[in-house]
């Protein structure tokens, strides 16, 4: 017997799968969603597969830029994201966690530099392990204890 | 790699022996920095200090380093009377400054402050202290100290007591400790202990620090005690400040327990924590410590400056 979808196929947009589990919420917030979009949006948390639990999230109408993907790599690095055209899957690569991280993580220590607004600076972070994953800033050496709480 | 051009913003950039290299060049300037000798191997060069924050030795040491080989300093300790007051951002006084001078020393109250000097100065960053963050002149004058009063940095006991969690010397020199293979014990009041990443580097250095409550137990086989004050301007809460201040203090009722030849070290000023009468006994070393500020600090210029005496 075919096995029914838990979510359903989409015609246009991105699938995001492999999220870590638990991670659905904050790759949400990572996209601005539900504020940046109007279209369809699907989460499944706690999805069983091969290598344990893991979450999705389909996205209609919109394709991830790689700025976005970026951020998706410091929560969830297993991540794969699939571009989805006329229901067939385009394009698909997994998440990179680069070395090093321009203004996407906000250092949590108030009286880091970085935190100046009279500065002609970015966030910066260097990425000390992507396994498990942990950063770095740049300017006070701070390692921020949740990386999701502080993406800007 | 060579010293000459570097930004010394933080120790983890130094190797070993690159902080060997400074420690015995700062031996050869001694009978300079007494003023016993006089050499003029800086003539011609200008060092810029920029204390946005307090200080008194660090910036005197300096301004004697750079003098007591023949340069120039220029720099203000009052940054409300530059434009800065005016809303300047520290990156433009930064390019400025740069322009004026050949190598340039900076302190300031936010962390991370020297890094951002360094990305936009071509001259060297010397960073004198970033908020509760990192000092590592004074991590090398510490080091200089360990080294002359104890003859060698590894396998002593050293004791790091007081504010751990602000105190910026300490995170230095935790990491420059365990990079030396000094066995390291941390006493401190419950809020104020060390934080988990310089834990977390002495550990990954292979030096598994100990975190004890009872002073006169850690002191007992010390080698070195390294008392800091607990620093009012760091606390955001005052009351919190309020329930640590007083919690510890090294006297000769403490030092009855220790070895004979313990060194007890401070980075000064020193409020409370120290009695008075410790400084007639043969455990102070700190005014020795405050003086090796100079022959540190003249080695770092020539090395970084690239003029040496022969």
């Amino acid at each position: 017997m075919k096995k029914a979808l838990k979510i359903p196929l989409i015609r246009e947009g991105t699938v995001i799968d492999h999220i870590t589990a638990g991670q659905a919420i904050n790759v949400l917030r990572i996209l601005g969603i539900p504020e940046a979009t109007s279209s369809v949006v699907s989460v499944a948390i706690n999805v069983k597969s091969r290598i344990g639990k893991k979450d999705i999230v389909k996205i209609e109408n919109r394709e991830l830029d790689p700025r976005e993907v970026n951020k998706i790599a410091l929560i969830a690095p297993k991540a794969t994201i699939n571009i989805i055209r006329n229901y067939k899957v385009v394009k698909k690569h997994q998440v990179h966690i680069p070395d090093e991280i321009f203004g996407i993580v906000k250092c949590p220590n108030p009286t880091c530099i970085s935190n100046s607004e009279r500065e002609p600076i970015e966030s910066r972070f260097v990425v000390i392990s992507k396994d498990p994953i942990r950063i770095k800033c740049y300017y006070c050496e701070r390692e921020p204890d949740n990386i999701a709480d502080n993406i800007i | 790699m060579s010293l000459k051009g570097r930004d010394i913003v933080s120790i983890r950039e130094l190797s070993k022996k690159e902080i060997l290299e400074i420690l015995r060049y700062a031996s050869k300037m001694m009978p300079f920095a007494k003023g016993e000798g006089y050499s003029d191997v800086l003539k011609g060069k200008i060092l810029a200090t920029l204390f946005f924050e307090p200080s008194t030795r660090t910036k005197l040491s300096f301004e004697t380093a750079m003098k007591r080989l023949g340069g120039n300093v220029i720099g203000f300790s009052d940054p409300m009377a530059t434009s800065l007051k005016k809303g300047e951002s520290i990156a433009d006084t930064i390019r400025m400054t740069d322009s004026y001078s050949d190598i340039i020393v900076i302190r300031h109250s936010q962390e991370g402050t020297a890094r951002l000097a360094a990305e936009f100065a071509e001259s060297p960053i010397i960073n004198a202290g970033d908020g509760a963050g990192r000092h590592p002149t004074q991590c090398l004058l510490d080091l200089f100290t360990i080294l002359t009063e104890k003859g060698k940095i590894e396998g002593n006991k050293v004791v790091l007591l007081g504010d751990l969690r602000y105190g910026r010397t300490v995170h230095s020199l935790a990491y420059a400790l365990a990079l030396f293979g000094a066995d390291l014990i941390f006493v401190s009041p419950e809020t104020l202990r060390m934080p988990r990443e310089v834990i977390q580097d002495c550990t990954d250095l292979g030096i598994e620090p100990k975190s004890m409550t009872n002073l006169e137990r850690a002191v007992k086989d010390a080698d070195v005690i390294y008392v800091t004050r607990i620093q009012k301007e760091r606390f955001p809460d005052p009351a919190e400040y309020n329930r640590v201040v007083g919690s510890y203090r090294v006297d000769l009722d403490l030092l009855r327990h220790a070895k004979e030849d313990l060194i007890v070290m401070h980075p000064l000023p020193r409020i409370y924590e120290i009695s008075p009468e410790v400084d007639r006994t043969r455990h102070a070393v700190y005014f020795r410590q405050a003086f090796n500020g100079v022959p540190v600090r003249m080695a770092l210029l020539s090395l970084v400056l690239g003029r040496m005496i022969k």
